[in-house]
């Protein structure tokens, strides 16, 4: 019992990648029932990074698979490449009666035919076709699947660590839901997003990553916004800010290189009206409402 | 106690299956609850839930069901040896889903979770409680969502109840808040793809079947591309008693004007209701009015219509002739007849109400337009509801 307990606590996240506790858990329980994981979440929340740093924490290699509008469940298993075997058969190249030649296994008929247990990222699943994910239901429950060609069945020795990430494009079919685990990333509140900036900016100015922090989360809360700023976009503000050297007092007053946060042109003129009717930015965690005091 | 968390969850709407009822077993056998509720409340989201914008409704329901159960783990134990014991007290199993329950229910089971229930307790009773004791119990507040009242000074680790109780996922819920964002997924559903237009796209299967044919020389196939064949056009009312929504209605606005998928898309404003003149800016000055007849006689019946208002004003408005709230520019015709050929010239039409459901029916002239229109909400699924309306299969 207790090399079981072990097995569930595999996972904890790594040094370049700070995970809550759930999602931590979610990870785990994901790994030792050998279900995929869902993993959804506002964009910026490190989604696809996750799986990454699942195959670093947990020392097994990654394969991805990115889906797009025109990808199709059976690309991911094999691709038989028809048209390089016609093109040997016609100018004669190589042996165009062995068809395995032409048999090309797509990122899960890698990770199924892998001698090692393989972390498989299945990114933004819902950019594909409605029907994309019914068809791998077999597939990802089974984890083996038969080449048609050639009669060949691909079986997983391992079953691989699934991960799917899914921004919410389309919804998911249930059959499909039913068998994955679930965690929605939610937007790290303060005291998990200082961990987040250290492990990028490790030596930030305590004073300074209040400061930006307090205007982040401000901004967050606007809600004319048409896109809210997120994670990857403060870490990106971060850098500039210690790029021009900027001090914590020039923050209180002003918001500068508001480009790295706001994308939206409406934005950053509603930034720019506030800015001339000289609205005032909070300066303190207090002045943010009761959710942030600290 | 743990049958009632299924069933609970059942009733507030989120699909829960067998299937992942017996995953969540699965994990609670090799113990990955570890010893506290926290986790539990984690990991039966993870496997029972499969949105964030159940989340919400879990968090209810988990704040139900095991309301006051932190420290007094005695009794969950007995609920769960009880449950244990007799696992008949699902309906309508199966004789294979009975067995794959009782095999589940193996001594093992009920031992690993005793101890860990055990150690639980123990940890407690030493420890600091999570829970205030003598009146200073966080949950007597009648259900509602108890702000503020956190007791018992910053505990650093959460309990379970508390997160539940925080019940922090409120905006995800569906039937809520909108973004930009979530309506512009919303829109996404809005289109019809079909072939169309010049042949420029490489048929590759095709191409394949007829070099196979050709005896091997290549044949080239080409095909139309797919294009989204949805054409909109958008009514909308503007000022009055639609000042309060200003904020969703130009999210909706953005939403729609970001839509590059649409294949035409075309916005008109009124004001409360549709009279002879619509216009084509907000503003609703006369330089801008287009006869509404115009609209009915150019754009065919295929045409999407999809009206924005509250539907609500005063009767004369919408039944009387000259009912136009503007003195200046009002019509012999009622309100109503225009809104009835509207609704008679387009296939497809539907009305989104930014008014709370509940109010519908409060109004007289909501409740008439009612009839002519099928009424949905202004938020994600009433979005989608009506964008199902626009172009889904007819019911």
């Amino acid at each position: 019992m207790a090399a079981q307990q072990d097995d569930f606590h595999r996972f904890s996240g790594t040094a370049g990648y700070i995970a809550s506790a759930p999602l931590v858990d979610a990870v785990n329980c994901a790994v030792a029932l050998e279900r995929p994981l869902l993993i959804k979440g506002e964009p910026g929340t490190g989604k696809t990074l996750l799986a990454r740093h699942v195959s670093d924490g947990l020392g097994m290699p990654m394969l991805s698979w990115h889906i797009k509008s025109t990808s199709k469940a059976a690309d991911g298993l094999y691709v038989y490449d028809t048209v390089q075997r016609l093109n040997d058969s016609r100018f004669g190249g190589g042996d165009v009666s062995d068809i395995r030649r032409y048999i090309r296994l797509g990122p899960l008929g890698q990770a199924f035919a892998a001698p090692k247990r393989q972390v498989l990222l299945i990114d933004e699943v819902d950019k594909a076709d409605l029907e994309f994910p019914n068809d791998l239901l077999r597939e990802l429950d089974e984890m083996r699947f038969t080449v048609i060609e050639t009669g060949d069945e691909v079986a997983a020795k391992e079953r691989p660590v699934v991960i799917i990430t899914s921004n919410n494009e389309k919804e998911l079919p249930d059959a499909f839901l039913r068998r994955c685990i679930f965690h929605y990333i939610e937007f790290p509140d303060a005291a998990l997003m200082k961990k987040i900036v250290a492990v990028h900016h490790p030596n930030l100015d305590a004073t300074l990553l209040d400061q930006v922090l307090i205007k982040f989360y401000w901004l967050r809360e606007q809600s004319e916004l048409r896109k809210k700023p997120s994670t990857s976009e403060l870490i990106d503000w971060i850098s500039a800010l210690l790029r021009a050297g900027i001090t914590p007092d020039q923050l209180e007053a002003h918001i500068p290189f508001v480009g790295a946060l706001l994308k939206k042109e409406q934005d950053a003129e509603a930034l720019t009206r506030f800015d001339e009717k000289s609205g005032r930015y909070p300066t303190s965690w207090k002045e943010l409402g009761p959710r942030y005091n600290q | 106690m743990f049958l009632d968390l299924f069933y609970g969850l059942r009733d507030e709407g989120i699909p829960v299956a067998l299937q992942e009822w017996m995953t969540l077993l699965d994990a609670l056998r090799r113990g990955m609850h570890g010893s506290s509720l926290l986790r539990f409340y984690h990991l039966a989201r993870a496997c029972l839930v499969k949105s964030e914008t159940f989340y919400d409704a879990y968090d209810r329901v988990f704040a139900r069901v095991f309301r006051g159960v932190e420290g007094r783990f005695d009794d969950v134990a007995d609920e769960i040896l009880q449950w244990l014991a007799d696992p008949k007290n699902f309906p309508n199993l199966s004789p294979e889903e009975l067995a794959a329950l009782e095999r589940l229910s193996s001594d093992e089971l009920m031992r690993r979770f005793l101890e860990t229930l055990a150690e639980q307790t123990e940890r407690h009773d030493g420890g600091g409680k999570w829970v205030g004791t003598g009146g200073k119990s966080p949950y007597g507040h009648g259900g509602q969502h108890p702000t503020g009242i956190r007791v018992g000074g910053p505990g650093r680790s959460r309990s379970a109840m508390k997160v539940a109780e925080d019940r922090k996922f409120r905006d995800y819920r569906t039937d809520v808040a909108l973004d930009v964002r979530q309506m512009r997924v919303a829109l996404k559903r809005l289109r019809q793809l079909t072939r169309t237009g010049l042949a420029t796209e490489l048929d590759l299967d095709e191409t394949i079947d007829e070099t196979c044919k050709n005896a091997g020389e290549i044949e080239m196939v080409f095909r139309a591309p797919k294009k989204n064949d949805v054409r909109l056009v958008l009514l909308m009312d503007v000022g009055g008693t639609m000042d309060p929504y200003y904020e969703p209605m130009s999210q909706l606005l953005t939403a729609l004007h970001d839509e590059r998928g649409l294949r035409e898309f075309r916005p008109f404003y009124f004001h409360n209701c549709v009279y002879d003149h619509v216009y084509s800016r907000a503003r609703l000055t006369r330089a801008d009015a287009v006869p509404t007849g115009d609209i009915l006689r150019s754009l065919d019946e295929r045409w999407k219509l999809l009206i924005v208002g509250d539907a609500a004003m005063h009767p004369s408005e919408l039944l009387e002739g000259h009912g136009g709230i503007n003195p200046h520019n009002t019509s012999p015709t009622p309100g109503m007849t225009w809104l009835q050929r509207l609704a008679g010239h387009f296939e497809r039409a539907v009305w989104i109400n930014p008014d709370e459901q509940k109010l519908w029916d409060h109004t007289y002239t909501t409740r008439l337009v009612r009839r002519l229109f099928p009424m949905f909400h202004l938020s994600v699924d009433g979005l989608a509801s009506a964008v199902q309306a626009l172009v889904g299969a007819r019911v």
